[in-house]
């Protein structure tokens, strides 16, 4: 290509302009929560490790109003980021090919997330009643 | 359905001679209802302001030549109509993320003399054969592994949804990468070795967050997010020296 001028857009504010971009931007998002959650988890390890009383003590940190509208905010955006992920997840899986065909992207799709909500029904009948 | 419609159509000009930057102006052209919007870009080149550039060619979606934003979106303007804006506008611009060098003419220079030779887009054999030895044989099933990813027209669209590409233009890109695989899935290709430099590289597969927008925009469905995201765990395999056990064709 010969030399000519050539005009070059700016990118600021990409993603505020195709609402596709805006869903990717909370999907990507959504894990900061998901990673706070995790750190707030191993925290918790940690004073269990350290006796009683600092078991105790992050127990109630856990009933402080902020922690509970933390809790259900990071509720709302993992299980956006859960679906999100089995949504491109057909993007990502290794090539498999069961009785001659590839597996249809719904199914993995459908069953990944099926999946998903019977691991939490699980977990949470298990940490509600048992 | 041939009564005739009128529709605004607003579009980028740029000229390099006159403007420090673009800016829209708008045209009225009327429409019928199997108007294209290539086809009220032509009404308005011939009638109304013959100084508009842009790309075109086959008017038939195969060429990849015509690839424009309207209102934001990446399409083949020959594949697009304005019934369907109707009564809305249609704002139409150049291809994002490349340089314009003039109204909607994008510098595509990038891709044709750099990303598509990197990856070396063509059947690299194990050894040469003479032609007396034959064609090479595939079985159908052998063809399906590439087939999808080799309907690539090189129209563009998936650079002008990639952010990745925009915000850092050595990004190998959509198009490429899925080309690379196009090659590389191909039983009668060995050329593992000579395009994984490329693959591997942070600009390479890595450089793909998936957003996935360029598997959205693709006219001729050939998901090039599928084709870099599965290129992803091949990576991690030849990272880890094993991708030459499971796939024997290439890799060493």
């Amino acid at each position: 290509m010969a030399q000519v001028k050539t005009y070059v857009r700016p990118m600021q504010g990409w993603w505020r302009k195709n609402p596709f971009f805006v869903r990717y931007m909370i999907r990507e998002g959504s894990s900061v929560f998901l990673a706070i959650y995790a750190l707030i988890l191993l925290v918790g390890l940690l004073r269990l490790s350290q006796g009683e009383a600092a078991w105790n003590g992050w127990l109630a940190a856990l009933t402080h109003p902020v922690s509970i509208l933390f809790h259900w905010l990071a509720l709302l955006t993992v299980g956006y980021h859960a679906y999100t992920w089995w949504m491109v997840a057909p993007k990502t899986a290794p090539n498999i090919r069961f009785a001659g065909r590839e597996i249809p992207e719904m199914l993995i799709t459908g069953g990944g997330m099926l999946a998903t909500l019977g691991a939490s029904v699980v977990v949470y009948v298990i940490v509600r009643w048992m | 359905m041939t009564d005739t419609r009128t529709i605004e159509i607003e579009v980028l000009r740029y000229n390099p001679e006159k403007d420090g930057e673009p800016h829209f102006q708008s045209f009225e052209v009327p429409f019928t209802h199997d108007t294209s919007v290539l086809q009220g870009l032509q009404y308005i080149k011939d009638h109304l302001d013959g100084s508009l550039t842009f790309r075109w060619s086959c008017r038939m979606a195969i060429c990849g030549s015509c690839g424009k934003m309207v209102n934001g979106k990446p399409e083949l303007s020959c594949h697009t109509f304005l019934r369907d804006y109707y009564p809305g506008k249609v704002r139409i611009e150049p291809l994002n993320h490349f340089p314009v060098i003039r109204d909607l003419v994008i510098d595509q220079s990038d891709f044709f003399e750099k990303k598509l030779p990197s990856i070396k887009p063509y059947v690299v054999p194990k050894e040469e054969k003479p032609l007396s030895a034959g064609t090479y044989l595939q079985s159908p099933e052998q063809f399906h592994k590439y087939y999808q990813y080799s309907q690539c027209i090189n129209c563009l669209l998936c650079y002008a949804a990639c952010p990745q590409y925009g915000l850092k233009p050595d990004f190998t890109g959509p198009a490429a990468l899925a080309l690379m695989h196009r090659y590389n899935a191909d039983s009668r290709d060995k050329g593992w070795d000579v395009r994984s430099e490329v693959l591997n590289a942070e600009e390479g597969v890595w450089g793909c967050t998936l957003v996935g927008y360029c598997s959205e925009v693709c006219p001729k469905h050939v998901d090039p997010a599928r084709a870099i995201n599965q290129n992803k765990v091949n990576s991690t395999m030849d990272y880890f020296g094993v991708l030459k056990f499971i796939m024997p064709k290439g890799g060493g």
